[in-house]
């Protein structure tokens, strides 16, 4: 083998896509990618494509697996639209992911699974490695199959064992392909395999027979690429889902108050990664219920508010709808609670494994009676953390209800996450009457939250009554008297509307006045921003801003809205936010973009509709 | 962390009844036997040695859920249905607190089905008060689960077509370890047995047959008129012959794989032959029976029927978390913040 000179290329960022069988370990293969991406220093962003079901039939496109990553060294907000690299183990996830992958992109194939039968399982009619199909692309044509099993028959392995491997000859290849080192990978295998050095032996061999094979092909033409390190802050890092940010966020919020913390749940897809994943963290004293329903998992959990724990409950679409009226009983109990939903795509069970933002009204207004919760939306999988953090302090300071939206995109996908010190995140201090305090009346109010204050059972001196039931001003009595009611009512409404006067500003990026504001909400926010930077860059006046509080608003937001010519509201819905504002700023003229097909939106669409609209007279 | 922890027996101060009464107007209708529910509850808490800042009394929807309001403790009237729900939460929460659950046919047996039985299968300590009026009370007499088949109400005007739900079977089905019942006639009765389901470790469920002399007036009065309740009620008592009847000459046999009401001194029939009452057996079958068992075939059975022990979830609950928090190398956020896979930048 003569050693070529190799050529590197420098890119500013790359998307990655692994895709395989639901068996073909896909989602590790990028799990270890992601994890030399970060040795790498690289800002990067992932998300996987799960099948909706658990093993669907081998070879076919609805078991299709998938695992993107987008990293660079720019700042990356997105796991990306399309992909520069598509991995594909088998036809079917080629067929599957080809719409994905980048015009001129490149694609490797396992060359010994394009078989008659396994292209007719994924419904091909000819073999598109031969029909001229994929002309527009670079194909890398590898025997992955044989040159995996070529790569360890000294070991003695069997040979399902060894194509179960194929996926690390495929990472191999991406190591070549992106100067990646071995480490992270190795280390991998030496503790998952402590037990098996076999194993560890085999796994390494293989990895390296594909970066050697890469090496050396016709087809890469000895050019490998290099992401340099991003420049991100100084710090310690460490990759993050959606939901596990979002059940650490709440983990440091108990802390923080010094309440314990209780959740009371019922499994749903996307969700109950946060259930399972509190449930492990019983040393922190997290209590965790898994109910017989979502309606017990919320009552459950005021029942715990009641008696004095920082009370959570977590679901998606269809089971927030089974706790509205449980959530009116918070309300009118004026007790804290964070409800997370993780919306997917509706109505009814929908699509379970896609994200769509349409819960936002039923959060906003999905309750009898007038009763206004705090409604807050993540907009990354990591700053989940720090909006879950966010919903706890809003609820226990100002004794209210506190529904935090985050999506499947947020929940299922990972990003770079900078560890924050807990006794840095600001303070929470539950407004906790102390024993024996004389003054204590169950619905008198702080003068300036208008929030009731928690008088936790087992206090001397305290013993009250609360229920569903109207109340009586300051007394909490049970009360039908018409001009209470109204009162109430407005008191309740008050609290909430003045929580605008303890939370941050909007801001917006880009510049404070122009042609064009783009406003969105949620997991929206890195195409958002990634199509308005372009726009800007092309020397359109176009700005962003993007919500995270969504009830109450910003105090500043008619003003900022003031400042644009024209105001656009791209949602993955059919237009519920825009309906919101247009609800309470009717001198503003709200243009909507929607999209509901439970996949994310594309900064090229957006740049188009955005670029449109800026064209219009 | 930790919620408010409060100890039960220290330097009580004597209570009384008295110390138990809010100051709401009770408005239940007169006559109605919620009001003698109320009366034997306010006797028993001064007696059970818990501080009365301990006591939480937590309720659903209808007349008996009003309870919380006309007692004088941390009280809380909830939602339809979602009583064991709410009850839960506080117990599990703080496990010091104790926890009584008040609800109707309707609230725990239609609407708050579910959550009813997995109360029982959990075995949370906390109290249950079931007052079964065999009606819908609070919205003015809808049939219930266990209204009676063939029964006219407001919305069975032909008679009802559904079979009704026994408490009891239904509890022992969900795996309850305390199911007793008492009359809304007898309060030393209900006194006596909410003492046994405050000791019992364990979900304590306790149907009361209440009459809704509005809905249903004299729903129970077989049981508990004057004149036959000699005749239609067995009083059970652990360790003692199942003996009922104005003159104590009747008893329950077990005549094959099934109960028997039969006349002691007739038919050779002996005190001998007579069952003897163990609540504690961990077998459900005689219990079941026990529980089924009604007029005229059979007296109806009162007192506690079943009393068996098992853990309980909080406590297995709590001595996890205390496990957990000795041998787990997560002993604060900032520790889960950094563990497993970090990098420095
Ligand atoms: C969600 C909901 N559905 C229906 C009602 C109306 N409702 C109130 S109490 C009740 C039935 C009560 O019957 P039961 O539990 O037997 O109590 P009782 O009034 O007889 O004591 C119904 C149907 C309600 N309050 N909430
Ligand atoms: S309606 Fe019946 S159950 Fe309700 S308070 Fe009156 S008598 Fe009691």
């Amino acid at each position: 083998m003569t050693t070529k000179t190799q050529k590197v290329v420098e890119l500013e960022d790359v998307v990655v896509r692994f895709a395989g069988d639901s068996g073909d370990g896909m989602q590790l293969t990028g799990s270890l990618f992601s994890d030399a991406a970060a040795i790498a220093g690289n800002d990067f962003a992932t998300f996987p494509d799960y099948p909706s079901e658990i093993r669907a039939p081998q070879g076919t496109i609805a078991g299709v697996s998938g695992f993107q990553i987008h990293f660079g060294h720019k700042e990356i907000y997105t796991p990306g639209d399309t992909a520069d690299v598509l991995f594909a183990m088998n036809p079917a996830p080629l067929k599957k992911n080809l719409m994905w992958v980048k015009p001129g992109g490149t694609i490797i194939v396992d060359t010994d699974t394009f078989t008659d039968k396994s292209l007719t399982k994924a419904e091909y009619t000819s073999n598109p490695l031969e029909d001229g199909s994929l002309k527009e692309y670079n194909v890398i044509k590898a025997p992955i199959s044989t040159l995996t099993k070529k790569s360890v028959e000294d070991l003695g392995l069997d040979n399902k064992m060894i194509l179960k491997s194929r996926n690390m000859f495929a990472l191999g290849i991406m190591f070549f392909l992106f100067n990646r080192k071995f480490k992270t990978a190795d280390e991998f295998f030496e503790q998952k395999f402590k037990s098996d050095p076999l194993l560890i032996e085999s796994n390494k061999k293989i990895l390296r027979a594909g970066y050697n094979f890469a090496e050396t092909i016709e087809a890469l033409n000895s050019i490998t690429y290099i992401v340099e390190p991003a420049e991100l802050k100084k710090g310690k890092y460490r990759n993050i889902t959606g939901n596990v940010a979002t059940a650490w966020g709440l983990l440091a919020a108990a802390e923080r108050s010094g309440r314990q913390l209780f959740l009371g749940s019922y499994p749903i897809t996307p969700a109950s990664e946060i259930l399972q994943e509190l449930s492990k963290h019983k040393s922190l004293g997290a209590k965790v219920l898994q109910a017989e329903d979502e309606i017990a998992g919320i009552v459950s959990a005021i029942g715990a508010s009641f008696a004095g724990s920082f009370a959570v409950t977590s679901t998606s679409g269809p089971g927030l709808s089974l706790k509205c009226e449980a959530i009116g009983l918070a309300v009118m109990t004026e007790l804290p609670i964070v409800i997370v939903d993780v919306q997917r795509a509706g109505p009814s069970t929908g699509m379970p494994t896609k994200s769509e933002q349409s819960d936002l009204l039923q959060a906003l207004f999905g309750r009898n009676g007038e009763a206004q919760v705090i409604v807050i939306a993540a907009s990354s999988s990591s700053n989940c953390f720090y909006y879950a953090y966010e919903a706890a302090k809003l609820a226990m300071e100002h004794m209210t209800p506190v529904i935090l939206l985050t999506d499947g995109c947020l929940a299922n996908g990972s990003e770079v996450f900078r560890i924050p010190k807990v006794s840095e995140l600001p303070s929470i201090k539950p407004p906790i009457v102390k024993a024996n305090d004389t003054d204590y009346r169950p619905y008198k109010r702080d003068p300036e939250k208008l929030s009731r204050s928690w008088a936790i059972p087992g206090t001397l001196g305290l013993r009250h009554r609360i229920g569903g039931l109207e109340k009586e001003n300051i007394f909490g009595n049970v009360s039908h008297d018409p001009e209470n009611h109204q009162l109430m009512c407005e008191y309740r409404a008050e609290k909430v509307r003045r929580v605008a006067n303890y939370i941050k500003p909007q801001d917006v990026i880009g510049p404070e006045s122009g042609d064009l504001l783009v406003v969105s909400w949620g997991s929206t926010y890195g195409v958002m921003i990634e199509a308005v930077k372009e726009m800007q860059e092309q020397g359109k006046k176009v700005s962003l801003a993007h919500f995270h509080n969504i009830n109450p608003l910003p105090k500043n937001t008619a003003e900022i809205f003031s400042k644009y010519k024209k105001i656009i509201v791209p949602e993955l819905n059919l237009g519920q936010f825009v309906l919101y504002l247009r609800m309470y700023f009717q001198q503003f003229k709200f243009e909507q973009y929607n999209k509901i097909q439970g996949l994310p939106f594309m900064v090229k669409e957006l740049v188009d509709k955005f670029n449109h609209l800026l064209d219009e007279k | 962390m930790g919620n408010e922890v409060t100890d039960v027996k220290k330097e009580l101060p004597a209570l009384t009844k008295e110390d138990f009464k809010s100051d709401q107007m009770v408005k239940w209708c007169p006559g109605c036997g919620d009001h003698a529910i109320l009366s034997s509850f306010q006797k028993v808490l001064p007696e059970l040695g818990v501080r009365k800042e301990n006591v939480v009394v937590v309720s659903g929807i209808g007349c008996s859920s009003r309870f919380p309001y006309y007692v004088k403790t941390y009280g809380f009237h909830g939602i339809h249905g979602r009583a064991a729900a709410l009850s839960s939460g506080v117990k599990i929460s703080n496990p010091n607190l104790h926890v009584w659950m008040v609800t109707g046919d309707g609230d725990s047996l239609a609407i708050g089905g579910n959550h009813f039985i997995h109360v029982l299968r959990r075995n949370i300590d906390i109290n249950i008060l079931l007052f079964n009026n065999r009606i819908y009370g609070l919205t003015k007499g809808q049939y219930s689960p266990t209204t009676p088949t063939g029964r006219k109400t407001k919305s069975s005007p032909h008679g009802t077509i559904e079979h009704p739900f026994n408490v009891g079977e239904l509890a022992i089905g969900a795996q309850g370890t305390f199911f007793a019942r008492a009359v809304d006639t007898n309060p030393k009765m209900i006194i006596k047995v909410m003492h046994e389901a405050a000791k019992h470790k364990g979900t304590s469920l306790i149907e009361i047959l209440q009459n809704c002399v509005i809905f249903y007036n004299n729903v129970h009065s077989a049981i508990t008129s004057k004149e036959t309740k000699g005749e239609n009620q067995l009083h059970l008592i652990h360790g003692e012959p199942m003996i009922f009847g104005k003159n104590k000459d009747k008893g329950i046999m077990l005549k094959g794989t099934q109960l028997q009401a039969v006349h002691i001194g007739k038919y050779g029939v002996t005190e001998k032959d007579i069952l003897v009452h163990d609540e504690t057996t961990y077998d459900s079958g005689i219990h079941l029976m026990l529980a089924k068992m009604a007029p005229p075939t059979f007296p109806v059975a009162l007192g506690v029927i079943r009393s068996v022990k098992n853990y309980t979830y909080e406590d297995k609950l709590e001595s996890i978390i205390e496990t957990e928090k000795e041998i787990s190398s997560i002993k604060c956020v900032d520790d889960l913040l950094n563990s497993g896979k970090t990098w420095e930048i």
